[in-house]
């Protein structure tokens, strides 16, 4: 277990040191920081000596060493367009960009393995053939789309609620939650069904794939030859069955949602972090993209950990040590 | 003459399809006294698990019972709403499946199981349960049963496994046993100990059997009286003894060409040249007149129903009718 979980950490500590690597090579390769910061008037003599300063006289492996050394302190230097800290910047955006992911992942795991369970379990009823076509739409419309369809009914014809922002936010320390306010929890409710519909459907049918798999099982006919309640075979024995495949992609998806939130953040104006990368990436920021670009995958490798531990829990099969001890 | 403990009456299953009703089992009778066992042998496709699967009630839609009936100590369960039959199964009905590697639920240990088992169908605490399980567990010959019987299954070797079922499956004590080929899936070298502890073990607790196998020698040496399905009918019943050694039916006599012994590697039964008539392409007549040496007019016209023989043995065979007018 000890050595599984330390392999895991070395795994992804190697997954962080490549991306790095793409980080790096932005400042490095895409445009001239010198020139990006100083501006056309500048002075040979200054140039030379902000070379210096930024240390882009040394070798190139010094460099890297020194840009992780840094990004492991949270250091990515300082905003060419805003002129700030990046990770200042980062930290105020992020809570947005968290907040709208998580209440986006919970509706698309919560609807998405209710919806699933229900359709494999009532596979001949009329009201999951209704659900099966309708989800077809949430996979095959692009989330921009769904937004401004949402926007358009919601905000414009109906006005029942905001189009766009937060809404009002309350500060906890450096947390800025829209959670705690009425307008926020509004602002909420249309990113976060845009942002969750097209994983929501993706889980709702791996739901009832697997669901519809595990029902078919040896064992799930042997449970219900012992006379258990239907109850106890759909939701103790093949529901627990279906969630152990379902568990990876979700955690996976959790992290491709606060990747897509770009899209959405970009749709309903919303102030988090996607929407920050989107305008450094017209302003070639290059701190704010390869920040942003570390934090992506460190959630995603986060995640990734988790889920594998998750899985361990899980699923017994899986703790091999226990089992070679006896035999 | 007491009533038998279980009563198949003209049984017969039919499976809707595109191209029309197809009839699985058509017209199968027989009975089981209390504590006997009756084993039963056909090729495949002849409608053993059917049988198995109609009696305990778990027919897979679209497959029904569509004709006949089934009694337990008289009473009809046929016929019982869904939630009646479901205590049925387990408590007076256990069922053991062919392969113990996919019959235990593997993200529940072995107590789990057993205990969630007996506490479904009595009202015994959590404790009790338990003992009962442990003892239940020794008595099916897993070394350790107090130790073992907090692992999953997939610490357990085949063999064990069966055994397992075989707890599971007795743990609250029915009056009948179907097991289905319950040692086609393991090691040849275990498969005779299994064999002897599902006889012996039901003999304990005075519950009847059903066997069904595609091993004449474990018929030979297990069941009282054996039945013989040919194409969803049955096509010879009687005491084992004189249908092994006199068989009257030609198909039961084809099958009685070589009996492999238990500690041989038993041999499919396809010593007649021919195959079994698909559901969809049943010849009029007699199922089996295609591949009998002795099939005559009336044969291929009439189809012959379980004729009562000496010895309280049935055939369906125009060979033996009364009037045998063949020629
Ligand atoms: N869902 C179904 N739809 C149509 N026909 C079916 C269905 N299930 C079973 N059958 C038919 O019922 C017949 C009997 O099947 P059954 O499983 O009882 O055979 P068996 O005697 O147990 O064979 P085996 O020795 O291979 O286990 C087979 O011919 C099969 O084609
Ligand atoms: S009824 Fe005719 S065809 Fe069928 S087994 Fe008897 S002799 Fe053969
Ligand atoms: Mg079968």
């Amino acid at each position: 277990m000890i050595a599984y979980i330390l392999r895991r950490i070395a795994q992804s500590v190697l997954v962080m040191l490549v991306v790095a690597l793409v980080s790096f090579s932005l400042f490095r390769f895409v445009g001239d920081p010198v020139a990006t910061m100083m501006g056309q008037e500048a002075s040979q003599a200054d140039r030379v000596a902000l070379r210096e300063r930024l240390g882009l006289n040394d070798p190139v492996v010094v460099q890297f060493a020194v840009f992780i050394g840094r990004a492991a302190t949270g250091d990515f230097g300082i905003s060419y367009r805003l002129q700030q800290p990046v990770m200042e910047l980062i930290l105020s955006r992020l809570p947005a960009t968290l907040e709208l992911a998580l209440i986006s992942g919970v509706l698309a795991f919560v609807l998405g393995v209710s919806l699933g369970v229900y359709t494999a379990l009532n596979r001949r009823g009329w009201l999951s053939a209704a659900i099966m076509s309708t989800s077809l739409i949430g996979v095959s419309l692009p989330t921009f789309l769904i937004g401004v369809l949402l926007i358009w009914v919601f905000a414009v014809e109906l006005q029942w609620l905001p189009s766009f922002g937060r809404g009002e936010v309350v500060t906890i320390g450096f947390w800025r939650t829209g959670l705690l306010t009425e307008s926020g929890r509004a602002s909420l409710v249309l990113p976060s069904i845009t942002l969750g519909l097209y994983q929501m459907t993706l889980i709702m049918r791996l739901v009832r794939a697997e669901m519809l798999e595990v029902l078919r099982t040896d064992y799930i006919k042997f449970a219900r030859a012992r006379g258990l309640p239907n109850r106890a075979v759909h939701f103790g024995h093949a529901l627990k069955n279906t969630m152990v495949p379902v568990i990876t992609i979700t955690g996976l998806q959790l992290g491709s949602i606060i990747a897509f939130a770009i899209i959405t953040e970009t749709v309903f104006q919303w102030p988090g972090v996607g929407a920050l990368f989107i305008n450094s990436v017209q302003f070639v920021d290059i701190p704010v993209m390869a920040a942003y670009l570390m934090l992506i995958a460190l959630i995603f490798v986060v995640i990734n950990l988790v889920v594998d531990l998750l899985y361990y829990a899980v699923d017994p099969r899986l703790r091999v040590d226990r089992a070679n001890a006896r035999h | 003459m007491t009533a038998p403990l279980l009563s198949v009456r003209d049984l017969k299953v039919t499976f809707p399809t595109r191209r029309g009703l197809l009839t699985a089992l058509d017209g199968v009778s027989f009975d089981i006294a209390a504590g006997e066992v009756l084993g039963m042998v056909g090729e495949s496709g002849a409608g053993k698990s059917l049988t198995g699967a109609a009696i305990i009630g778990l027919l897979e839609p679209p497959g029904r019972i569509s004709g006949g009936e089934i009694r337990l100590k008289g009473e009809r369960i046929d016929n019982l709403p869904p939630e009646a039959m479901r205590r049925v199964r387990g408590r007076r009905i256990g069922m053991v499946f062919q392969d113990p590697l996919t019959s235990l639920n593997p993200l529940y240990t072995v107590a789990q199981q057993i205990i969630e088992t007996i506490r479904t169908h009595s009202d015994v605490s959590e404790a009790e349960a338990r003992r009962k399980a442990i003892a239940l567990l020794d008595r099916v010959g897993i070394p350790a049963a107090a130790r073992r019987i907090d692992d999953y299954p997939h610490h357990f070797s085949g063999g064990m496994r069966q055994r397992v079922v075989i707890a599971l499956a007795l743990c609250v004590e029915p009056e009948l046993v179907i097991a289905d080929e319950p040692t086609t899936a393991l090691d040849v070298s275990v498969q005779a100990q299994i064999i002897d502890l599902i006889k012996e073990i039901c003999a304990e607790r005075g519950a009847s059997v059903l066997l069904i196998t595609h091993d004449m020698g474990v018929i030979a040496e297990t069941a009282d009286r054996v039945a013989v399905l040919y194409a969803g009918r049955l096509a010879e019943i009687g005491p084992v003894r004189d249908v092994i050694l006199n068989a009257e039916h030609p198909y039961t006599k084809g099958l009685m060409g070589s009996i492999p012994t238990l500690t041989q590697e038993s041999d499919r039964l396809v010593q007649i040249p021919g195959a079994m008539p698909r559901l969809n392409a049943m010849p009029p007549g007699c199922a089996f007149n295609p591949r009998c040496a002795h099939a005559f007019d009336r044969c291929r016209s009439q189809r012959p129903d379980p004729i009562d023989r000496p010895g309280n043995r049935q055939v369906a065979c125009w060979l033996h009718a009364p009037e045998a007018a063949h020629g």
